[in-house]
């Protein structure tokens, strides 16, 4: 097992077979993200999935969003998306929701869907 | 133009240009609606109404544990299922997402984990298949708390029902709403949408006083 020396920032998709799980929980499907603009680029070992995330997330886009672009599955972008969170080269945009969307959050959204 | 086909590029580059696809800058947070119903209600029907990107879909891989395997042979079974998507920016700074997702216990899988945070679930119905709602409805009584809308979708060769009537048939509580419409048409797709979230907001504020 190479996994467990973890030097480098990203691990190709081929490393990322074995896990089912990302390395946090915190990304759903509708989790916003976006590629930091810091100018760094990935290490020369990354694989195609990872650069053509970041690629696709130049502006904002929820992890389902990704997916669907990539063609690839959700919970596979998931681990991909950890992983550049992880290494500070994706931001995560929308604040963690831990729990069920608020009052204060509803009403907005009704009242902006009123007015759409 | 961009284009949402599902054919793969045979370099499995990134077809569409994702520019015009990303979110306006003053987003800054994200809520999600389930849209369940059986095969055919017409889910993508009301999402693509909805939305402002065009439908996108991907294929989600899921333990079939449930359509008659034995667990205790050992043996994972795994299906693909579509999962359908649109999106709504409402009020400039909310990305609103409507996942379509089968209702049938045997999804439960998937959508297990889409329900966690979700606003509620919009439940599509048809009048000529209302049998077919039962599983559906079963499951998310029994796996979540989400606030529940019925929505029959009004296909132009079916019966009209009186939404009293689809609530008796459907066995809902009195307080779960019933609403109708032709989900082709954007602007009762919306309302649909609309009465789910003032049901949840009617919820969470009873929740937040009890």
């Amino acid at each position: 097992m190479t996994d467990g020396y973890r030097d480098h920032p990203v691990r190709s998709y081929v490393l990322t077979g074995g896990r089912a799980h990302p390395s946090r929980n915190t990304l759903r499907p509708e989790t916003l993200l976006s590629a930091v603009d810091d100018g760094r680029e990935l290490p020369v070992g990354a694989g195609r999935h990872e650069r053509a995330l970041l690629e696709t997330c130049r502006g904002t886009l929820a992890l389902a969003e990704l997916a669907a672009y990539l063609r690839l599955p959700t919970s596979l972008v998931a681990v991909l998306a950890s992983d550049l969170v992880d290494a500070g080269y994706l931001a995560i945009r929308s604040p963690q929701a831990y729990d069920l969307p608020g009052v204060d959050l509803l009403e907005e959204v009704l009242d902006g869907l009123r007015r759409s | 133009m961009v284009s949402a086909g599902p054919e793969p590029a045979p370099d499995d580059s990134v077809l569409l240009d994702p520019a015009s696809l990303h979110l306006a800058p003053t987003v800054e947070r994200s809520v999600k609606v389930l849209v369940v119903g059986a095969y055919g209600v017409g889910k993508t029907t009301l999402i693509g109404a909805v939305s402002e990107i065009p439908v996108l879909s991907t294929e989600e891989t899921i333990t079939a544990a449930s359509i008659g395997v034995d667990p205790r042979l050992g043996e994972k079974t795994t299906t693909t299922v579509a999962m359908d998507f649109g999106r709504v920016t409402v009020g400039g700074t909310t990305a609103l997402y409507l996942f379509g997702t089968p209702g049938q216990k045997r999804f439960w899988d998937l959508w297990a984990g889409l329900a966690e945070g979700a606003v509620g679930a919009l439940v599509v119905v048809d009048t000529r298949r209302l049998e077919e709602s039962f599983e559906v409805l079963d499951q998310l009584e029994e796996h979540t708390a989400l606030p529940v809308t019925v929505v029959v979708n009004e296909f132009p060769d079916a019966p009209r029902h009186a939404t009293d009537a689809v609530r008796a048939a459907l066995d809902l509580p009195p307080d779960t709403p019933v609403v109708a419409g032709d989900l082709r048409e954007r602007r009762q797709a919306v309302e649909a949408l609309q009465a789910l979230v003032a049901h949840a907001v009617r919820l969470a504020r009873a929740g937040r006083a009890a």
